[in-house]
């Protein structure tokens, strides 16, 4: 009896259209995760840095000896301004100077001062990979110092004993210099924008587009779309309708979400951070930007939501339709969390430019560096999304197609598989 | 003018044809059924002309509006009630007539078109209820209501007693005839004979996507020497 019953429930679960979108997004995500690379891997990888050595001391020489043995070493000259333009041109993590000063300090009591120059390329998580790299290599350096003195019996100071080395920080990122501040840092400064607002987004497509999704399930099974359909109203103010009903609901959902999520996040932040402090403020054109950005993507989402509901049977298959917007949400959201839209492979960055959710993520943490143009081609290749999709649904709402649902050709008996049942 | 012209009417899904040339005319006032068993082609002969398909092959005029050049026009003198049509459940009786109205008019018209709508369905205090906790013969007497509380030109109602208790599809017979003395051209379908004797002042019989016979329900049993409907239909398709 019970074998019969999980027959019948797994006949009924088990079908194509549920399977199709489970097996496209694994897929995906694979692939996702192939192109974005093994942060194993990353973290094995000699980092590319540049060195410009001006002391010739023996704290000097052992700290060269640490740096050409665990990095790989592009430049090694007297001139940082070349060195720097090395290290961009390698694809390099940054540019080490040691000060001709630099062993003599450290006989005098004196932290040996090393110069690091930066070059961030990315504010994703995974991307500042490579300068933790680095911080490794600062770590040997201070280790092997710390041995040489020891081994010397200087009777230094054992506060300098345990850290010889200060350093001096300069971050170039994305056309920016930011002076005393490393990767690291910055990117913990932008992790709001890099966690908390790809998460708020992408809880919002969700909620939104589930709303509206259901909601054509509910108006077919419940009876009431033909009904609908015969009011004097126009289609496309159906879809309208519909789509910013499901807005409105997302929003309030996700602003709830937002503020509980918020206050999560806020616990791992310093309160005492102000991004204008390091040239990365945003003015009000710029929140605007923001905002129209997060409203096309809302409303490109919602249009194709729209249209994976005119294909809901009821209110259960609604919810297997939900599952495709879900995933492609989470992936923008991962993708834009982890890495930054110009340190992503070309194939990765045309995806991520179609999907119109990763706009308003990226939106922020773009428009703090100048980027304009990936903001403002983002909200237009949205807003052209948005139309298409509405033109899209508009068209399936003047065809048969919503109430008879699909016409299945059997060769021979030329018998109509669901709009016959239905007359 | 006719309230419908059909002529030559072929639709098809895919590569099965559900109407195969049918043609009729609803007289302004009139209550005319389309009658057949199930699977004739009744409902997607009023889903048509109710502008919810498209059309195949021939042409529908309503009250002069071709379809679906004109389908916009229309559907504001139209209402249709399908066969299982359903209220939005988390709405009360009298909020989902609200709803329906404010498709069709502002000020005294909304308040007038409502409170027709709240007369036909005659629900009493449960109208102030959700739908959800209405039986079926509430909801299908709402749903009559909200289909005539406009007052429409045409009235398209599928199977409007369909799955009804005795009292209540004589309930909804007589308000189908209240409306049509009001002027409203009703197009009806039924599979039940011994209604459309009660209800119709003209019929079609309809059977696998073809009109076989059209007439009062007089002149067909006088046609076909038949004491009731259902004998005229069976010999019809003989």
């Amino acid at each position: 009896m019970i074998a019969n019953i999980i027959k019948k429930e797994f006949k009924e679960l088990f079908v194509l259209s549920t399977i199709i979108p489970i097996v496209v997004i694994a897929i995906v995500y694979g692939a996702v995760g192939n192109m974005i690379g093994n942060v194993q891997e990353t973290m094995k990888e000699k980092p590319i840095i540049g060195i410009v050595d001006m002391d010739d001391g023996t704290f000097s020489d052992t700290a060269m000896s640490v740096l050409t043995e665990r990095a790989e070493v592009i430049y090694d000259g007297g001139d940082v301004e070349e060195g720097l333009e090395e290290v961009r041109q390698e694809n390099g993590v940054a540019l080490l100077a040691i000060p001709e000063n630099f062993s003599q300090s450290i006989y005098a009591n004196q932290p040996g001062e090393i110069e690091i120059y930066w070059i961030m390329r990315g504010a994703g998580m995974m991307d500042s990979i490579s300068s933790g790299t680095v911080e490794g290599l600062i770590q040997g350096v201070n280790q092997e110092v710390s041995k040489e003195l020891i081994q010397q019996d200087t009777s230094s100071d054992p506060a300098l004993i345990l850290a010889p080395t200060s350093r001096v920080e300069t971050t170039f990122f994305k056309g920016k210099e930011i002076e005393g501040v490393s990767p690291g840092v910055l990117g913990n400064m932008l992790m709001s924008q890099s966690i908390v607002i790809p998460i708020v987004i992408m809880m919002l497509i969700i909620m939104a587009g589930s709303s509206v999704i259901s909601s054509m399930g509910m108006e077919k099974e419940n009876k009431t779309l033909e009904t609908l359909l015969t009011m004097p109203v126009r289609r496309s103010h159906i879809v309208i309708g519909k789509m910013v009903g499901s807005a409105l609901v997302g929003m309030i959902m996700a602003a709830i979400y937002m503020i509980g999520f918020s206050r999560y996040m806020s616990s791992f932040q310093g309160s005492d951070i102000n991004l204008a402090d390091f040239g990365l403020a945003m003015g009000m054109q710029d929140y605007l930007l923001v905002g129209v950005s997060l409203f096309t993507a809302l409303l490109a989402g919602l249009s194709l939501c729209i249209v994976l509901g005119t294909f809901a049977k009821n209110y259960r298959s609604a919810q297997a339709l939900i599952f495709p917007i879900t995933a492609v949400a989470l992936i923008s959201a991962f993708i834009v969390m982890f890495k930054d839209f110009d340190t992503i492979p070309a194939v990765l960055r045309i995806l991520v430019f179609a999907i119109p959710f990763t706009h308003p993520m990226m939106a922020m943490r773009t428009l703090m560096l100048d980027n304009y143009a990936l903001v403002i081609g983002g909200i237009a290749y949205t807003g052209v999304f948005t139309v298409v999709m509405v033109w899209v649904a508009v068209r399936i709402f003047n065809s048969d197609r919503l109430l008879t649902g699909s016409v299945r050709k059997r060769a021979g008996l030329g018998k109509l598989a669901l709009g016959f049942r239905r007359r | 003018m006719k309230a419908v012209e059909v002529k030559e009417l072929v639709k098809d899904y895919g590569n099965f044809r559900a109407l195969k040339g049918i043609s009729f005319e609803v007289n302004d006032g009139e209550i005319f059924g389309l009658i057949g068993p199930n699977g004739a082609g009744k409902t997607t002969a009023l889903r048509t002309i109710a502008t919810l398909l498209q059309i195949t092959s021939g042409s529908i005029t309503v009250f002069g509006y071709e379809l679906p050049k004109e389908a916009g026009d229309v559907r504001k003198i139209i209402s249709y009630l399908p066969e299982e049509a359903g209220a939005y459940k988390n709405l009360t009786g009298r909020g989902y007539l609200n709803f329906i109205a404010k498709f069709f008019g502002e000020g005294e018209r909304f308040q007038s078109m409502v409170q027709r709508g709240l007369e036909i369905a005659n629900l009493g205090d449960r109208i102030e209820d959700k739908v959800d906790t209405y039986s079926k013969g509430m909801t299908r007497r709402l749903l009559v209501g909200r289909a005539l509380m406009a007052n429409p030109k045409l009235a398209i109602l599928d199977e409007p007693t369909s799955g009804l208790d005795v009292v209540n599809a004589q309930e909804v017979r007589r308000i189908i005839n209240s409306a049509a003395e009001g002027g409203t051209a009703v197009l009806l379908s039924s599979h039940n004979m011994l209604e459309v004797e009660l209800l119709c002042h003209r019929i079609a019989l309809i059977n696998d996507g073809v009109i076989v016979a059209t007439g009062t329900t007089a002149e067909l049993k006088n046609k076909y020497s038949a004491g009731n409907i259902e004998e005229a239909f069976v010999k019809a398709i003989e």
